[in-house]
């Protein structure tokens, strides 16, 4: 199978930091950033971007819509 | 391979459907209603049918639905979103009408219009979020609640003895012979969004063909109400909410 990268971007001001994409991650890339958005939510972040397979699963549960997702063939 | 050099245009795969608005939703953190909104979004975005799409929106957490999804909408009285939805695609019989509503609209309050709508086999979608609760008001008891759980009218658990059983109305209204695809779904996992969105597509294009009315239930959680994050909240509903309320279609003719 080839091999895939990816990469998300979140829409950090309207993150709410609920959690549901780093649960559905399924090789751990996302945490919850230390720092908190302008409405005082830990915004999810790439903690761990070399992981991202580009899945689109964090996006899919995305209440918000705040993340788009990238991803290319190797 | 560097994060900037994967973030490119070229290389997007998924993202925020062009149908849904801007503006930032008022829905608690990790409300399913995001994630329904979203589906429902992208089904309308990939038919194309934007511009003939007109939405009932009900009173509780989705009453602002107006705000998100950019198509045309009408605000019904509580629970007579299925009434006014009669109306509309009777008068606009070319477009796609839908009412979206939530347990203590639906199940409760509005519980005569939306049986009596699918019996005459309105030309509409219904789509129905069952979280168990009444969440916008402050997580009282709804005919959905659960036998022995505690909400803030019921904190003693729910007491089917005084309060009656939980209303299964999705399997009542898959009984009626104007309804043409009955489906219960949930939104908690990445599959589960999938197949929603599988089902969405069916609802939307049965009542595109005027087939009969479609009914969605999404088996929901309302974190908030139940006093749980958000990814407990799924957990607890796959333990609790799905044996009384199981997954699957009902009825797809």
């Amino acid at each position: 199978m080839a091999k895939s990268r990816g990469a998300i971007e979140v829409d950090v001001e309207k993150c709410k930091g609920c959690a549901l994409c780093k649960e559905a991650c399924p090789t751990k890339v996302i945490d919850l950033a230390k720092e908190v958005n302008g409405k005082g939510y830990n915004y999810a972040y790439m903690a761990n971007p070399e992981a991202c397979i580009g899945c689109t699963s964090c996006a899919l549960v995305c209440p918000d819509s705040v993340i788009a997702v990238y991803k290319v063939t190797l | 391979m560097d994060v900037k050099d994967i973030i490119k245009k070229e290389n997007f795969v998924y993202g925020k459907s062009k149908v849904l608005t801007d503006n930032p939703m008022h829905y608690c953190p990790g409300c399913t209603h995001g994630v329904v909104h979203k589906v429902l979004a992208e089904v309308i975005e990939e038919l194309d049918i934007q511009d003939k799409t007109i939405g009932v929106s009900p009173v509780g957490c989705a009453v602002l639905a107006y705000n998100y999804l950019d198509i045309d909408w009408h605000e019904a009285a509580h629970g007579r979103a299925p009434a006014l939805a009669s109306a509309i695609n009777r008068l606009y019989p070319d477009k796609f009408v839908f009412t979206y509503q939530g347990d203590g609209d639906l199940a409760s309050i509005g519980a005569a219009e939306i049986m009596h709508a699918c019996n005459r086999g309105e030309k509409q979608l219904t789509i129905f979020i069952n979280n168990a609760i009444y969440g916008m008001t402050g997580g009282q008891m709804a005919p959905t609640t659960l036998e022995g759980m505690k909400t803030a009218t019921s904190p003693y658990g729910r007491n089917v003895a005084l309060h009656g059983y939980p209303l299964q109305i999705t399997e009542l209204i898959a009984q009626l012979p104007g309804t043409c695809y009955v489906t219960r779904q949930s939104a908690h996992t990445p599959g589960a969004v999938r197949k929603l969105k599988q089902a969405m597509l069916k609802a939307v294009k049965n009542t595109l063909e005027r087939k009969g009315t479609s009914f969605i239930e999404v088996v929901a959680t309302c974190n908030s109400g139940w006093k749980q994050s958000p990814v407990d909240s799924n957990k607890w509903m796959v333990e609790n909410m799905f044996p009384k309320y199981p997954l699957g279609d009902m009825k797809d003719i």
